[in-house]
């Protein structure tokens, strides 16, 4: 194909994708170094009947007129960065001067919303993506050995907690497992404690959510790998068997390997979307005890000031993670496609 | 799996059953539990006194003189105005589908028979796209929609949806017509086509079955979207999941969570007609960029 006729055939993808994926994040970056105007102060004389008083009054128009001038506001550098909300580096400096042991040190960075934020991101990144492949290969290969009419029924209603709106799905279980609901009182019953709520301790609300990705991502999962068990090598497995390998050793030297590629794709996906997990905390209402980096920019954007600079800065700092997380693979195929060209 | 050397001893295949029961009762319970509690009365469905209140519906009798209500319903889509959500997002859907399929075949089909290294660099910049989180892209747009008197319309959501779905169009898509013969619109070329009619002659007539798949999937981004509609859509404007957002805050409150509950049912339904029909569909995409590794 020559050149031209590629470039009008990709140029309305392309410009869908320049203006609103790569403008926004220039535009992200570029918020993040301005603060927003402070409001316009005036001093105002009234004199009244007993006598004068200055007065400091907000000036609307003078603080319109700024604003309308230069939207992004002030020029503050790498300033929104390194404040409370965000790296904090003089609270982590401070913490660290002052600390009596390593987890009084970890207990106060954990107040700091960014870092609270990051760690339970990772956590959430890095227990569920592992938990959900072996969930969901575990089903692919329960499912393999069932009989035919029944498998088509079995995927029709396994598709259904991945396909379901997130926010949904996590409002469903989260009335589930209201102190009310079926759940809640099972596992009230279960604990003998009545006043038991997983909505009132940290550790239980982070089971929880974990529990909803692993329940709506397993899905893929098994999708994927039962896709893959089609394609085995059937020889391979009966040589297996007539060398004597049991069932386990099967699995661990013949089907394990060959889903392998898989696996790494399934990673691969699971741990870009979890590294945005985002409305399972606003469907369990979670936020007092789980926050996400995705969570903190929508609730600097949602309030009723809205925090462009701050929302940006945590942006761009998740973008950064995102980046971090990516760069293995970016890597690998960028190795792989010169091994070729040479 | 029926050579007498594969099969498994009972206790295995027990095992087997077992689990597979067990993880239906986890995928589907849910819904039918939700879908059973959303004709029941609030006291019902958070039931303190006694759980079987959710099946059999005591207070529901109670109030309404009978086990089942619609007032859940009624509230949801008459009251709250639900109806009109659902309207905004059928709109939403129709467009980005539709929008996303025209640009994604056209770049689709031209990365695949293009062989020049910039196709290669096109990918993986779709590649990283698909990994930004919605939300920091959000963050970006909110001041120049502000700036520019875009903020809050539906056709600013469609189109920011159709640009987020276009790396995750273009690699399937991409994918989808490299399975298409080469000689297809090779040989048209011969006969004296230009590259825009041998795709619209040689190539369109077959692409079908690959564009039903990636428009299912278009179809569920845009209808499962949370950040993208609830940061850019104006009250007036909003589409179900947004306003199922809303209701978490308002409803609650006023002890009307059975609008919640009876509008997450009505949200829900779609999909599971989407995925009767579309079953095979499904599983070959998620698997179609999996497989070929």
């Amino acid at each position: 194909m020559k050149h031209k006729t590629f470039f009008w055939f990709f140029l309305p993808t392309g410009l869908a994708m320049l203006l609103f994926i790569a403008l926004p994040i220039v535009s992200v970056v570029l918020q993040s170094l301005f603060v927003e105007h402070e409001a316009v102060l005036a001093v105002v004389e009234n004199c009244g009947p007993f006598g004068c008083k200055q007065e400091t009054t907000i000036d609307q128009s003078a603080t319109e007129a700024l604003r309308a001038a230069s939207p992004l506001g002030q020029f503050a550098g790498l300033d929104i960065y390194f404040n409370r909300g965000h790296l904090a580096t003089a609270e982590v400096a401070d913490a660290w001067r002052t600390r009596s042991g390593l987890g009084s040190f970890l207990a106060t960075i954990n107040n700091l919303p960014f870092y609270r934020a990051m760690s339970f991101t990772l956590v959430y990144t890095f227990t569920v993506t592992p938990l959900l492949i072996m969930l969901g290969f575990a089903i692919a290969v329960g499912v393999n050995s069932l009989h035919r009419h029944l498998k088509g029924l079995v995927i029709f209603f396994s598709l259904l907690p991945m396909i379901v709106t997130p926010l949904i799905g996590s409002l469903i279980l989260f009335w589930m497992i209201d102190s009310r609901g079926i759940l809640g009182s099972a596992i009230q019953w279960l604990a003998d404690d009545p006043t038991l709520s997983l909505k009132a301790s940290t550790g239980l609300t982070w089971a929880m959510l974990i529990v909803y990705g692993v329940w709506h991502s397993a899905p893929f999962a098994f999708v994927v790998f039962y896709a893959g068990l089609q394609t085995l090598p059937k020889d391979t497995l009966e040589s297996a068997m007539i060398d004597g390998a049991s069932r386990w050793e099967q699995i661990r030297y013949v089907v394990i390997p060959h889903l392998m590629p898989l696996v790494t794709f399934v990673m691969l996906i699971q741990l870009m979307d979890n590294f945005r997990v985002l409305e399972p905390i606003v469907g369990f209402s979670a936020e007092a005890h789980a926050t996400s980096l995705s969570w903190i920019i929508l609730n600097d954007l949602g309030g009723e000031t809205r925090l462009l600079s701050s929302a940006a800065a945590t942006s761009v700092l998740t973008i950064i993670g995102v980046s971090i997380l990516l760069s293995p693979v970016l890597v690998r195929t960028w190795r792989d496609f010169h091994s070729k060209a040479e | 799996m029926s050579s007498k050397a594969t099969q498994q001893p009972t206790y295995m295949r027990v095992l087997v059953y077992a689990f597979v029961a067990f993880w239906l009762v986890i995928a589907a319970f849910p819904f039918l539990w939700t879908l059973w509690g959303s004709f029941k009365v609030e006291l019902d469905f958070f039931s303190i006194a006694d759980w079987t209140n959710a099946l059999t519906g005591e207070r529901t009798q109670e109030v309404h003189g009978s086990a089942f209500t619609g007032d859940g319903y009624e509230g949801a889509w008459v009251q709250e105005k639900f109806w009109k959500a659902v309207l905004n997002t059928f709109i939403v859907c129709f467009f980005v589908v539709t929008i996303s399929l025209t640009f994604g075949t056209l770049g689709g089909y031209a990365l695949s028979r293009s062989g020049h290294n910039y196709t290669f660099w096109l990918l993986m910049a779709a590649l990283i796209a698909r990994a930004m989180p919605q939300i920091t892209l959000v963050s970006g747009y909110l001041l120049p929609f502000f700036e520019w008197n875009l903020w809050g319309y539906l056709p600013t959501s469609i189109i920011v949806l159709v640009a987020i779905n276009q790396p995750f169009t273009l690699w399937m898509l991409h994918s989808f017509f490299q399975k298409i013969p080469k000689d297809l619109d090779e040989s048209a070329k011969v006969d004296g086509c230009t590259q825009f009619q041998a795709f619209r002659h040689a190539i369109m007539p077959v692409m079908w079955p690959g564009v039903i798949t990636t428009g299912l999937f278009s179809f569920l981004l845009a209808y499962n979207d949370f950040a993208v509609t609830t940061m850019l859509l104006s009250k007036e404007n909003q589409t179900m999941v947004p306003k199922i957002a809303s209701f978490l805050g308002t409803t609650q409150t006023e002890g009307n969570v059975m609008f919640a509950v009876a509008a997450v049912v009505s949200a829900t339904i779609p999909l599971f007609i989407l995925v009767m029909f579309f079953q095979r569909q499904i599983v070959s995409g998620l698997t179609a960029g999996a497989v070929k590794g």
